[in-house]
């Protein structure tokens, strides 16, 4: 396969899904809280009154992201601790009232693993299936719900495929029914509008680094009210839920990046969604069988894209994309070091082959038309050239045959 | 994550395509494992006179392939068989503890050619020895 060889004049990121970069406002908002404010918040003298400020102001705009009050918002680490912490804070806190939790098969490892945990622990856990674009059927979560279901966990949208779930009516749901309702919402934060009130969501997990705030920082909102067990002991920080020094500067990036990320969000999720389709369509257009993995619009993330393309394996894709400056992911085996492809894609009802040659492009603020253009040009003939070199290909051309 | 030498081999694969009336047609894995690959031989006097080879797999799994068919090319028929999996990793400059089983299916798929060669040939097919074998029934065809 001798080919041309990808000059690399252009560089793509389109995998916004795994992290963005901290963008320069935030950053800028940040520096003074390193070497110049950098006293401990729970110090009284006044050189640290600046830092509680700071961590004020910052509650106060997750706080006006979620339409919460800030005294509901709790800083973590990010992602997995805020998802960890729900889990096993509700668990360990209901366990009289029972001890049945209730999530889908598709979520983060961060919930699933949480989940392991529990069930090794006395709990039960079902896993609510989802349809082949990636949705759970609402009538079977109602069905699942026992008298012994302490929490339901359901992630606002999938970060491989991009799925939106019906997160509203879950959440009124688990209302009526007594249950306590959380929801990852880790990809979905500062891409679509969320409403923690009207939507009764009872705990939401966020991460910084998702929505270009820096990494290792996130929040977790815990409705006013709710009991929850803690999940780091130690000093009395967060009102005494969560200990641990405050990550000053970290959580004054979360602040400045989420009031940033929410007050362009109409615009950008209308701009995402048009190039997002015209990717899509592009893709389509340009390659034979492929299958785009995941819901059409307004169920889809405005910046996830996933296709299969039949006969190519997925880490062979991020390689030649890598070559011509274009980076992705994949929900092949291959590149995660396990035999087993992801099991978000297994989840919808694929095939292994189908799986293995998964793509995932996800797109941000700095995603461009014209790197729209460039993965249009690039990629159909990446695909083009593995495809001849593929024997499943092959067998797939001679199936076809067959059939005709 | 990867060698030079397997890079060039995965942007740049040697002996990719197919031999019209060959002399042995081998194809090890399955689409369950993320890999498959089809290898093609043309036998002169003993000789592995040419290779060809098709794979569906990760970077790894082809430039495996890649290096394979070239160590074999010009080899005795033996020879060719005795290639193993270690020798085409080192060969690429080592491939990562997670991918060596990416380099076996380069030999099993050889193997499988040179079997299916002895066999329209009349000749006995050659045994694998015992480890190969129970890799390769993991990711039987």
């Amino acid at each position: 396969m001798k080919g041309r060889e990808y000059v690399m004049t252009r560089k793509v990121y389109m995998d916004n899904a795994a992290t963005t970069y901290t963008s320069p406002e935030v950053l800028e908002e940040m520096l003074p809280y390193f070497s110049e404010s950098f006293g401990n918040p729970s110090s009284i003298y006044s050189f640290s009154e600046r830092n509680k400020k700071a961590l004020s102001k910052a509650r106060q705009q997750v706080a006006n992201a979620l339409n919460a009050d800030p005294d509901e918002i709790f800083f973590t680490s990010g992602g997995t601790e805020s998802d960890n912490w729900a889990l096993k804070g509700i668990a360990f806190s209901h366990n009289g009232k029972g001890n049945h939790i209730i999530t889908t098969r598709i979520e983060h490892h961060a919930i699933l693993h949480s989940a392991d945990f529990l069930e090794k622990n006395g709990f039960d856990v079902t896993y609510i299936g989802v349809d082949d674009k990636g949705r759970i059927d609402l009538s079977e979560l109602e069905r699942s719900i026992k008298d012994k279901t302490i929490l339901v966990s359901v992630m606002f949208a999938n970060n491989e495929v991009g799925t939106i779930q019906p997160i509203r009516e879950i959440g009124s749901l688990c209302r009526e029914r007594g249950v306590v309702f959380h929801t990852d919402a880790v990809q979905a934060m500062g891409h679509v509008p969320i409403d923690v009130r009207e939507m009764n969501i009872d705990l939401l997990s966020l991460s910084a680094h998702k929505f270009h705030g820096p990494k290792g920082v996130g929040a977790l909102f815990i409705r006013k009210g709710l009991r929850i067990e803690n999940l780091m002991h130690g000093g009395g920080q967060e009102k005494g839920r969560r200990a641990s020094t405050e990550n000053v500067p970290g959580i004054v990036g979360l602040g400045k990046a989420l009031e940033i990320s929410c007050s362009k969000l109409p615009e950008e999720h209308l701009r995402l969604s048009s190039i997002r389709d015209r990717l899509i369509n592009g893709i389509k257009d340009a390659v034979p069988h492929v299958k785009l993995n995941g819901a059409d619009g307004a169920e889809r993330l405005p910046n996830n894209i996933n296709f299969s393309f039949i006969g190519v394996e997925g880490e062979t894709l991020l390689f030649d994309l890598d070559g011509a400056g274009i980076s992705a992911s994949t929900g092949s085996a291959c590149s995660s070091g396990s035999l087993e492809p992801s099991h978000v894609l297994m989840s919808l009802g694929m095939d292994h082959a189908m799986a293995h040659g998964s793509l995932r492009l996800s797109m941000g603020e700095s995603t461009s038309e014209e790197d729209v253009d460039y993965v249009l040009e690039v990629l159909p003939e990446i695909v083009r050239k593995r495809r001849e070199m593929s024997p499943l290909w092959e067998d797939y051309l001679k199936k076809l045959e067959e059939v005709k | 994550m990867y060698s030079e030498k397997v890079m060039d081999h995965f942007r740049n694969p040697r002996n990719v395509g197919e031999i019209e009336n060959a002399d042995g047609i081998g194809e090890v894995g399955n689409p369950k494992c993320g890999d498959i690959m089809k290898v093609y031989i043309k036998v002169n006097d003993d000789v592995i006179e040419d290779i060809k080879f098709k794979t569906f797999g990760c970077a790894s799994a082809i430039a495996s392939s890649s290096m394979a068919t070239e160590m074999v090319k010009g080899k005795k028929v033996r020879d060719a068989w005795e290639l193993t999996n270690r020798a085409v990793a080192e060969a690429l400059d080592g491939l990562p503890p997670v991918k060596m089983h990416c380099s076996l299916l380069a030999e099993g798929a050889i193997h499988s050619a040179i079997n299916d060669y002895r066999n329209r040939n009349g000749l006995e097919p050659w045994e694998e020895d015992k480890v190969h074998k129970a890799v390769m029934e993991e990711h039987a065809h």
